[in-house]
């Protein structure tokens, strides 16, 4: 089986979010980049089901030369080869454009990402994917297996309740906790991704839809009133009649 | 020229982040001059959807086929596709929910427009261009976002726009059916479950959510979360590890890699405050934090606090909830 998984580079959950002077764009000064939280459970149970199935799994980063570090992470933990797209995600219509020509020249059995980015939180690449290669999108899913060599059976969370999915291979699926559990790269893993193929390929002609063109932070919160604790009741009355959230 | 807002149903009822959503696209199209259609899919009451008027909705387009009843994205999207280019529709409206989110995306392909997720604001349509305010970085921080194509469709987040309200108006309902084919239902559940709430509020609907940690010491103790909610007609959530141990199951868990909830009020118990947990509610509009330990980074981003233990403080809450006139 052939798994390709798109990783996107994102500042570090505990990352403090800054951006230029001119709030035009994300300041990455000082900021640690990881690989997105959830496309690591989409990438650990690729390489899951790999060791169960055989196959390979492949990494795709649409991303500048940055990003090689933790493509490079990814190949530790166990993908075998790995694609950069030289290009700076503009928005999610660029990076789906880069994707599914990538799947298109390769063609991939099984298409896995996170849920979304902890950085632009669009959830919008996996279906636009999915829509532009014509083959059904399953998220967001919390368990994956396989059926035969030609079914996969997913568990995709819905409001309030969850549904079970039967689909043919090919298809596009997005990760969410519990699907996996993201493993360490060890010393061996470090070291033979080294020597694994990471090949870097120019971006297909795509124009984004969606320009950003301003940043800003939520205003500051005005501190917190505190409530002793023998007097818990009142903040009931406070949350009705000051908050008025009741 | 026209706004098509996506309504979901929910046992035969509009969800409320969709009224959001319909009160969110009749002001847009107030905005543009023109009017404002629903299309809704599925299994939702005629009286549900004469209703829409209420939130200035004229129209509203109706898909009852009996294989629509559970969700599969290709089919909605070729329904929705159908109603957008009848209505010619300028702007499409959703609610940023998993279905919305999933058929806005595929819809920007189909109909060669630009989307905008989790939106938090009308959009400003000054000098032509068409911006709007959306959340980003986890709920750090907030982009504005120029939509540039002649198709716009935008996912409004939950609890960011209210549900305007205008008793007595009603809409017209006209069915619509779109050539579905077998191939559009390849992804067709086979089987859904839904939680079962015990009667209570379903956590992504939210308007008010009591949220369990560590701090509650095991699950045998989950009845203070529990009968809190109830008193203030909450959904109930819980922390990382919470889940993690099987204290509750993973479908409450609210952070950076679980629900991203934004409710009207998040009370925290026993819940310290980790980043990664902040990333998940820090866009609820009222932040109440309840832990014994005075230096839990979560009194930071909280509106209210309370030091104190829990088995003491939250009995004292529920009689107070409960002693309040509903």
């Amino acid at each position: 089986m052939k798994i390709l998984v798109c990783i996107s580079n994102v500042p570090d959950t505990t990352s403090k979010i800054n951006f230029t002077a001119d709030n035009k764009e994300f300041d990455k000064n000082g900021v640690q980049f990881v690989i997105n939280p959830w496309d690591e459970y989409a990438l650990t149970r690729a390489i899951e089901l790999k060791e169960a199935k055989g196959g390979t799994v492949t990494v795709l980063n649409v991303g500048e030369a940055d990003a090689e570090p933790n493509i490079r992470k990814a190949l530790a933990i166990g993908a075998d080869e790995a694609i950069r797209v030289n290009a700076q995600p503009k928005d999610a219509f660029f990076v789906a454009q880069q994707i599914a020509a990538i799947a298109k020249e390769n063609k991939y059995d099984l298409i896995l990402m996170g849920k979304e980015s902890i950085d632009y939180n669009g959830s919008q690449v996996h279906n636009m994917v999915g829509e532009l290669l014509g083959i059904p999108t399953v998220v967001p899913a919390f368990k994956l297996d396989m059926v035969d060599d030609t079914t996969a059976r997913l568990e995709r969370e819905i409001e309030g309740g969850k549904e079970v999915v039967e689909v043919k291979l090919p298809f596009v699926a997005s990760a969410q906790q519990p699907m996996s559990e993201p493993r360490i790269p060890n010393m061996r893993g470090i070291m033979t991704a080294r020597t694994k193929p990471l090949k870097v390929v120019e971006p297909v002609g795509a124009e984004a839809k969606a320009e950003y063109v301003n940043y800003s932070k939520p205003e500051k919160k005005s501190g917190v009133k505190m409530i002793a604790p023998e007097n818990a009741g009142e903040l009931i009355t406070l949350l009705r009649n000051e908050a008025k959230v009741l | 020229m026209s706004v098509l807002v996506f309504v979901e149903g929910l046992n035969g009822e509009i969800k409320k982040s969709s009224l959001e959503a319909a009160s969110y696209g009749s002001q847009v199209a107030q905005q543009l001059g023109t009017s404002a259609t629903a299309v809704a899919i599925g299994e939702v009451h005629e009286e549900a959807l004469t209703k829409l008027g209420e939130q200035g909705i004229s129209k509203v387009l109706y898909d009852a086929d009996d294989r629509l009843k559970q969700f599969v994205a290709d089919a909605y999207v070729k329904v929705i596709a159908k109603a957008a280019q009848q209505e010619n529709a300028a702007v499409l409206v959703f609610s940023n929910s998993n279905i919305g989110a999933a058929v806005g995306a595929k819809l920007a392909v189909r109909l060669n427009g630009s989307l905008a997720t989790n939106v938090t604001s009308l959009p400003k349509t000054d000098g032509g261009s068409f911006t709007v305010t959306r959340g980003v970085f986890s709920g750090k921080a907030f982009a504005d976002v120029a939509l540039t194509s002649d198709v716009k469709i935008i996912a409004v987040k939950k609890n960011a726009y209210d549900i305007t309200s205008n008793a007595g108006s009603t809409a017209t309902v006209e069915k619509i059916s779109a050539d579905l084919a077998d191939t559009d239902f390849a992804a067709a559940p086979k089987e859904t479950v839904m939680q079962d709430t015990d009667g209570g509020v379903l956590l992504p609907e939210a308007e008010i959510v009591v949220s369990g940690g560590r701090g509650l010491k095991g699950p045998e103790n989950w009845h203070l979360v529990e009968d809190l909610a109830k008193a203030l007609g909450a959904a109930t959530a819980c922390s990382k590890p919470v889940s993690d141990m099987d204290w509750r199951p993973h479908h409450e868990h609210v952070g950076q890699t679980g629900i991203t909830v934004s409710p009207n009020l998040y009370i925290a118990i026993g819940i310290s405050g980790a980043i990664q947990h902040l990333a998940g509610v820090n866009s609820s509009k009222v932040i109440v934090v309840i832990n014994k330990d005075p230096e839990a980074p979560f009194f930071k981003a909280a509106d209210y606090g309370i030091v104190g233990d829990a088995f003491e403080v939250v009995p004292k809450l529920i009689e107070a909830a409960r002693a309040l006139d509903k």
